[in-house]
């Protein structure tokens, strides 16, 4: 009994150290103070150097925390557990936690830098008058090639990729939107579409490029990109740039006849106990200076008119990247779709995987 | 008798809070559409969409293809094994990998398979040229059954070694060859573990999900992938436990085949 | 005959083993390769190990689920002793129901068991966490404690417990003096068991758990699907010296209580 009892003991103890342990590990993150400033971001999206320089020129503090998605930074905010002062969503969760009365509205007369930002990149459909948020960086899905296996000429748009020249050698990107978004983009529909119909039409195009789909995946495409696995795959332009950086036979286009365009944006969560701060770090943001030297880190195309000026030539007249007004035009963003219609659109996409069998 | 009503307390929590409670939430939770209104929509759109019901036929057809590799790889195994000096030892090495995190091995084959891979140098080296092998049936059902070997090993092992070798001398006396004897006495002998092994890799392999995504690229869905995709993707918690209410049936039926087995060769024995 | 029979299964027996191991000495050898890919080896390095150890996130999570597999192992063998103590006092039908309710967490796929917990949690508002994942895992581990215990339990003769009643034992002396000394080598197999069952898990822990809360297996999968990163490889080496430590021990004490290979046998549900 009395071995028994010990035993139990030194578990918890262990227990108890391992806890320790793990606190004197993550102790870094300064604790009360009004100096303080949680940043929730994803994870690898910001230049370190910037946040010293902040901390420096401000005496502010920060806590960097990241995230992985949206989803799972929304069930943080709902839960209320860590009140963040900055939080880094995109458009369509922007537009979903304004709905959700998440957000607190941004105060334009404080926000000093915002005129740096590209018209273009302001006054979007998800947030009028950026009421609510300020643009970080934006992207684009689009088509990404190895140039040893395809010649450029072959996929320059959304239908050639149901070239049955592709066969087995064409990656997806595991999301139900986006995949839904590149097929109905093909026949001309709106990213946004609601019409059970034409989704379903969607669909039934989208089973005709089972003999060319090899994969669905996530992460894992920038790996097997690399790797030279498939000759041509679906993804993100942010993705896209890692995996060129690897490997260079791969090139990203954006198809002319338009696809999705993303942004990432700085809000300021109601429950924010430091809107001082979280102002001064929008603007720190907006400085062209930081804005350029966080988008060369970053690797992403940035909103900042002045930044982008700051920028080497060879990346800003990179069209993959920054594309020409023509597509510009034709690019879109997604809307918040209602819970139903994204059940469609989920129960559809899962339809068209068990198909892809 | 106060002893004994507190030592069961606990436990008899546990079997309400976590072996009761979550069963019947499931069920309850299958009558449920994505909007939250009670329904029988899931049930109808299982039974009456040809997917779901193709779906549920692919998956038990690859556990069946994966319990069948299985079988035919741990038999023989086992056999083997049991005929070994020290065969204690040697059941031991078989089962030290199944306490290697499985997402490590799975992880190793990724390596192993890829395009670059070991795999491929090797099919190179040796003049076959490189193949594509992840995301094919054949690395999913190759992967699926590595895993498993040792549960298939197992309980035919035990069964195996039950098997009293006087009969077996018996046999030999009253003039079978080593085959007939094979046949006649040690097959039938060893059913048990067999059922106890089939019922063992059965179940597991049509809930797979992670190997389907990471070895199958997400072309081989199972049940254990929709219910999964329908938990953490899609949110549609209804439709995820309507098949998982699919799956509990599909769980009730093989361990009513393999039934006799679990009194004999098996688990709980 | 005889040799050439020999010599045929041996093979067979050799290409199985190779099979078995091959891919976890391949994790191995890489993770001592001073290259960044699993394609070419590039001579001898430490330097995954150094990374891994400078790897404030990984070792964190190594830490969370050594706490999660002591602390739930722990509170799943102090709750299935005491179920399978209960459990030898009923008779009959109230045994076997008991008995079948205490398997149905053995045979359930992982996914069930997942998803039903996860539905559980939500509808108590139970935080998706710490908490949340450490609860499922005394939960899954409980009935392998039970199915551990129970053996030993019946292996006890009631004459012995009369005995120390007769001596003038009271019920706790003669529950902590007689009973718990005869059953602690099931308790110990339990305890071990239910160890590698939650050091194992993926399946469950990844549909309860939430919060920027991870477990190895969790955060191994969605490394692995960011690519080959040789740290995880290191890791894997150290994994399995755990294992084999841990195997190693576990050995002795079963050999010391005796017919190990039953106990063995248990761990059969726990594919995915």
């Amino acid at each position: 009994m009395k071995k028994l009892l010990t035993v139990v003991i030194s578990i918890l103890a262990l227990c108890a150290a391992l806890a320790m342990g793990n606190a004197a590990l993550n102790q870094h993150h300064g604790q009360g103070s009004g100096r303080l400033l949680t940043i929730y971001n994803w994870g690898d999206y910001i230049d370190p150097a910037l946040i010293n320089k902040f901390e420096k020129q401000t005496g502010y503090k920060v806590d960097y925390e990241t995230f992985d998605s949206n989803e799972s930074m929304l069930t943080k905010i709902r839960q209320g557990g860590t009140n963040y002062d900055l939080v880094v969503p995109s458009e369509y969760t922007v537009q979903r936690m304004k709905r959700e009365h998440l957000l607190a509205p941004l105060d334009h007369r404080r926000l000093t830098n915002l005129h740096y930002i590209d018209p273009q990149f302001l006054n979007r459909s998800f947030d009028r008058g950026n009421r609510y948020s300020v643009p970080y960086f934006w992207g684009t899905l689009g088509i990404i090639y190895n140039d040893q296996k395809v010649s450029a000429g072959d996929v320059q748009h959304w239908s050639q990729l149901w070239n049955p020249r592709l066969r087995n050698n064409l990656m997806l990107i595991d999301s139900a939107r986006d995949v839904f978004a590149m097929t109905l983009i093909a026949q001309g529909h709106s990213v946004n579409t609601t019409d059970y119909q034409t989704l379903k039409k969607a669909q039934d195009h989208l089973k005709t490029l089972t003999p060319n789909v090899k994969a669905i995946v996530a992460d894992e495409m920038k790996m097997y990109m690399e790797q030279d696995e498939a000759a041509v795959g679906v993804t993100y332009s942010g993705d896209a740039r890692e995996m060129m950086s690897v490997n260079h036979h791969l090139h990203y286009v954006v198809p002319s006849e338009g696809s999705n365009i993303w942004f990432d944006n700085m809000v300021i969560p109601r429950t924010a106990k430091n809107k001082e701060a979280a102002y001064a770090f929008i603007n720190f943001m907006l400085e062209p200076q930081n804005a350029a030297q966080n988008a060369r880190y970053v690797g992403y195309a940035t909103p900042n008119r002045a930044a982008k000026k700051l920028l080497p030539k060879k990346v800003t007249s990179n069209q993959a990247f920054y594309p020409p007004a023509r597509t510009m035009k034709h690019l879109q963003t997604y809307r918040d779709l209602p819970l139903k219609t994204l059940g469609v659109y989920n129960d559809l996409f899962l339809e068209f995987k068990m198909f892809a069998k | 008798m106060r002893n004994k009503t507190l030592f069961i307390i606990p436990y008899a929590l546990w079997i309400i809070l976590f072996v009761v409670a979550p069963l019947v939430l499931i069920f309850y939770q299958s009558f449920f559409d994505i909007s939250g209104h009670l329904t029988l929509s899931n049930y109808a759109n299982y039974l009456t969409s040809s997917v779901y019901l193709k779906m549920t036929l692919n998956s038990v057809w690859y556990a069946f293809l994966i319990t069948l590799v299985t079988l035919v790889i741990s038999y023989p195994t086992a056999y083997v094994l049991n005929h070994l000096p020290n065969k204690q030892f040697w059941l031991l090495l078989v089962i030290l990998p199944t306490w290697i995190n499985l997402l490590l091995k799975t992880y190793a084959f990724i390596g192993l398979f890829s395009r670059t891979g070991s795999i491929n140098q090797f099919l190179r080296f040796v003049g076959f040229g490189s193949h594509q092998l992840l995301f094919t049936d054949a690395s999913f059902m190759f992967v699926a059954a590595y895993i498993e070997i040792p549960f298939m090993v197992l309980p035919i092992f035990n069964s195996l070694a039950e098997i009293s070798p006087s009969l077996i001398n018996a046999s030999k006396d009253l003039g079978a060859n080593q085959w007939q004897t094979f046949t006649k006495v040690v097959l039938p002998l060893s059913m048990p573990g067999v059922k106890a092994g089939i019922q063992a890799v059965f179940i597991p392999s049509l809930s797979l999900f992670m190997i389907t995504r990471l070895i199958g690229g997400n072309r081989v869905i199972t049940l254990g992938t929709a219910i999964e995709e329908h938990f953490l993707t899609t949110q549609n918690w209804g439709m995820g436990s309507t098949i998982g209410v699919i799956l509990i049936i599909a769980m009730f039926i093989v361990m009513f085949i393999t039934g006799e087995a679990k009194q004999k060769g098996g688990r709980t024995r | 005959m005889k040799k050439r029979h020999l010599t045929w299964s041996g093979l067979y027996l050799a290409v199985v083993f190779v099979i078995l191991y091959a891919p976890i000495v391949y994790l191995v050898v890489f993770s001592f390769s001073a290259g960044t890919t699993m394609e070419n080896y590039h001579g001898f390095s430490l330097r995954h190990y150094a990374d891994l150890m400078s790897d404030t996130r990984m070792i964190t999570i190594v830490f969370n689920t050594i706490i999660i597999a002591l602390l739930a192992s722990l509170v799943a063998t102090i709750i299935g002793t005491l179920g399978a103590l209960a459990i030898k006092d009923t008779r009959g039908k109230v045994k076997n129901s008991l008995l079948s309710l205490n398997n149905v967490l053995m045979v359930s796929p992982d996914v069930i068991i997942g998803a039903s917990f996860l539905i559980f949690f939500t509808m108590l508002g139970v935080r998706l966490g710490f908490i949340s994942v450490l609860l499922s895992h005394i939960a899954f581990c409980i009935p392998i404690v039970v199915l551990m215990v129970l053996p030993k339990i019946n292996e006890l003769s009631p004459t012995l417990v009369d005995a120390a009643y007769d001596l003038g034992a009271t019920r706790w002396q003669a529950f902590s003096q007689v009973v718990l000394p005869a059953i602690t080598p099931g308790i110990w197999a339990g305890y071990f068991m239910a160890l590698t069952y939650s050091l194992d898990d993926f399946a469950v822990t990844f549909f309860v758990t939430g919060n920027g809360f991870s477990t190895l297996s969790v955060e191994i999968y969605s490394r692995a699907r960011q690519g080959i990163n040789l740290e995880i490889n290191a890791l894997s080496a150290l994994m399995f010296l755990v294992s084999l430590l841990l195997v190693l021990g576990y050995y002795i004490i079963s050999k010391h209580g005796g017919r190990h290979h039953r106990v063995v046998a248990v761990k059969e549900g726990d594919v995915q």
